[in-house]
Parts: structure tokens; C-alpha cells; sequence
């Protein structure tokens, strides 16, 4: 079927096969490599991504659902030169370590703080429950997550 | 994992994908959040050749103070329920247990009705329709029909919902008991309920303690005859048969079972 999706403020229109998974169509159609496929279940949220504004896992959406809809991945977050206050604070506060679940948890907060723009840590660590981090480096992403909410993070 | 091929049908109205459903058959599955749907097609245990996606059907989304009842459409998500000001204030118990189905993500696609027709005895919210003594509304090309949630759930992820029939609403009676409470107990903090109880006044439920969700009949007769919380939960795996896995064997289940029920029966008289 045809698709068209705004993806990170661009207009995209495709030929997909109905069952094309809508990670499947950013990575592999739109070649937007930085939502990462994790475990494919719906449980890391390695592949989270904005739909209109929401976070979603990518890996349980099909292409087709969000046809018309508006998709914001971590490349229409911020760039290398001008990074989005959420990428800033992991950043600083070393929120990562392999870096595999950054994107994911980086999208997952972002929503996270347009829903609770002044969360305490329980309402942190909670509110990523859906994203896991396999190396266990939780206590400076909701370190980071906490310092974007003073620093405009949820914009 | 990539689910097999199907074709994909979106229905613009409830009308329209009852339509699509009779055009179909039983080679077809409604897809709302797809939160179930989609994992379970993945792992090719679902193979439907077509698709019939009725999560655009926005009037099938909505929370109504209908006087004698409230009513929540099928399609309203779980963040929906979790975040209405309405249900945060007269049915409680639903909209604290919609904030704990899955995660973040999952709430903001998954539905309420979605997760009723699954018919999972290890999903939370068909416990707590039962203990709010709730009414599915169905919807067939013959007409509508009013389901008690007693009735509803009829075996291992069957529902009374037929293949050429759609869950449109949610009817909670009036007035919904002030005490309530629901406690889940997982191994992470996003999976299924090892165990789960749901208690709404006098009313018991259990997740994940047999083929359906149930009623624990044995503690509401306790509670009634006057028992206090700790005896009535003494009695809430009677006749339970829970899956006994290495994740957590039938008798651990049952114990679980009797933990959280008086738990959850102290904490809602304490609310009450």
C-alpha cells in the first residue's frame, strides 16, 4: 500500500507492503538508522520513536498506522552541532554507556516530560519502566532526564 | 520477527468494519492499539489474512457520565483511561489499573477494549471489569447486545464476542463501591501479572489464576458472612487452577493469590 508519514518534519510517501513494521519503514525505506531494533518484543523500547508527540515502539506499529500521522525519531530531535535539551543532559550527566538504548530512552523522556514537565525521580524511574538499559546505567539517565526537566526538556 | 502477509483494511466507522467483518470472516481480526494483536502475529501464532484496523474509529473513544452508568468506548487507550478526570474520580480502580497495563508506550496505543477481547486471564483489565460488575457492549450486523463481564470471558482467550462482532463500550454500573484497590505482582516492571487481584466494595478478582479471569467467589462469601479481611483472603485460590510454569509454579500462585487479596481487601476498606 501507499503510505505518506511526515517523519521528522518531512513529508514521505512510499509503496510498503502491508505488513512492513513501521521501525522496518524508517530504517530500512527511509534509512533512519538511529531507532534501534532491540528485543523485537515490545518490552525494551530500544525502538521508541514520536507519533504525533506520543513515544510508541516502533517495533509494534505498523507502517500503515501511521499513515497521515506526523513521526519524530532521534534524528529530528537535534543535530550534532544544536542537540535538543534531552540530548544535552545525557550528555552531561553521562546518561549512557553503549549507547544502544539512548535513542529509545531519549525519545521515551522527551514524552515522558510533555506529559509531567516537573516529575520526581519515582515519576523518572516509572515513567521509563518501558526502556531498559542492559548495561544497568539507569541512576544517570534519570539523572539526566530529571536536569532537562529544569533545563526546558520538554520542549 | 515479521508477521506474515496480510492484507490491510482500515474502517472508518463501526459500520463499516462490521462490514468488512462479514465480507471476511473468520480470516479476518479487528486490529485496534494492535498491542496484543501485533506481537502474537509476529511470533506467527496469529496468522489473520486480513486486517481490518478500526483504530481511527474516533468515535469509539470517548468517557460519558451516562447517569446510571458510566460508559468508555472500546477504543479509548489506556493513557485515555489512566489520565480522565472522570474515571479518576468515579471509577478509580479502572483508571489507577489502566496505569499499569504495560508501560508508557503500550498505553499510548493499546485500548481498553482491545485488551477485553484478547480474553488474556494474565492481562489486568478484565480482572477489574469484573469487579466493577461492568457490561460489554457488542456490536453485530444483526444488532447490539449487553454482555455481563461475568459472561464475558468464556475460555483460554475467548470472549463472548463473535468473529463477526465488534466491543464497542464499557458500561460500569453506578454507584462503584468507594473501596477499591489492585495490586499486580510481576517479575519486571513491565510484564504480565504473576498474580493480580482487583477489589471494588465486595467484589474479589483474580488475573492470571486460570484459564479466565474470575471472580474469587469463596472470599466475597467470606467477606459477606462477615469474615474479617485476613480470613476472607485465606479462601482466594479456592477453586483456582493458575498455570504452574518455571516462572512461577501453581502453588506459589496460590499463595501469591491469598498475599495480595488481603493486601488489597486492608487497603480498600482503608479507602472505603
Amino acid at each position: 500500500m501507499r503510505i505518506t508519514v511526515t517523519v521528522n518534519g518531512d513529508e514521505t510517501t512510499h509503496e510498503v507492503e502491508d505488513r512492513t513494521l513501521l521501525v522496518h519503514y524508517l530504517r530500512d525505506v527511509l534509512g533512519l538508522t538511529g531507532t534501534n531494533v532491540g528485543c523485537d518484543t515490545t518490552s525494551c523500547g530500544a525502538c521508541t520513536v514520536l507519533l504525533d508527540g506520543e513515544s510508541i515502539k516502533s517495533c509494534t506499529v505498523l507502517a500503515a498506522q501511521a499513515d497521515g500521522r506526523s513521526v519524530t525519531t532521534i534524528e529530528g530531535l537535534g543535530s550534532a552541532e544544536e542537540m535538543h535539551p534531552m540530548q544535552k543532559a545525557f550528555q552531561q550527566h553521562h546518561g549512557l554507556q553503549c549507547g544502544f538504548c539512548t535513542p529509545g530512552m531519549v525519545m521515551a523522556s522527551v514524552s515522558l516530560l510533555r506529559e509531567n514537565p516537573k516529575p520526581s525521580e519515582e515519576d523518572v524511574r516509572a515513567g521509563l519502566e518501558g526502556n531498559i538499559c542492559r548495561c544497568t546505567g539507569y541512576h544517570n539517565i534519570v539523572k539526566a532526564v530529571l536536569a532537562a526537566a529544569e533545563d526546558g526538556g520538554a520542549k | 520477527m515479521i508477521p506474515s502477509a496480510f492484507a490491510y483494511k482500515r474502517a472508518g466507522s463501526s459500520a463499516q468494519a462490521l462490514e468488512l467483518l462479514a465480507e471476511h470472516g473468520e480470516d479476518a481480526k479487528l486490529l485496534a492499539g494492535g498491542h496484543s494483536l501485533l506481537p502474537l502475529m509476529k511470533m506467527r501464532l496469529a496468522v489473520p489474512e486480513v486486517l481490518i484496523d478500526v483504530s481511527g474509529v474516533a468515535d469509539l473513544s470517548y468517557v460519558r457520565d451516562e447517569g446510571d452508568a458510566i460508559a468508555v468506548g472500546a477504543l479509548t487507550r489506556h493513557h485515555d483511561v489512566n489520565t480522565d478526570g472522570l474515571l479518576g474520580a468515579e471509577v478509580p480502580l479502572l483508571a489507577h489499573a489502566a496505569g499499569h497495563v504495560g508501560d508508557p508506550q503500550v498505553r499510548h496505543r493499546g485500548t481498553i477494549g482491545g485488551s477485553l477481547v484478547h480474553g488474556d486471564p494474565a492481562s489486568d483489565l478484565p480482572a477489574v471489569v469484573l469487579a466493577l460488575n461492568a457490561s460489554l457492549v457488542i456490536q453485530g450486523a444483526s444488532g447490539t447486545r449487553e454482555v455481563p463481564a461475568s459472561e464475558f470471558f468464556t475460555d483460554f482467550f475467548e470472549t463472548a464476542v463473535e468473529p463477526d462482532e465488534l466491543l464497542t463500550e464499557i458500561r460500569i454500573p453506578k454507584p462503584v463501591a468507594r473501596g477499591w484497590d489492585f495490586q499486580k505482582f510481576t517479575r519486571r516492571a513491565i510484564d504480565w501479572a504473576v498474580v493480580g487481584v482487583a477489589v471494588c466494595g465486595g467484589n474479589v478478582a483474580l488475573i492470571n489464576m486460570g484459564a479466565t479471569p474470575m471472580r474469587a467467589t469463596a472470599t466475597e462469601q467470606a467477606l459477606a458472612g462477615g469474615a474479617s479481611a485476613a480470613d476472607a483472603a485465606e479462601k482466594a485460590a479456592d477453586g483456582t487452577s493458575p498455570p504452574d510454569e518455571s516462572v512461577a509454579g501453581a502453588p506459589y500462585r496460590q499463595h501469591l493469590a491469598r498475599v495480595l487479596t488481603r493486601r488489597a481487601l486492608e487497603n480498600a476498606a482503608a479507602r472505603a
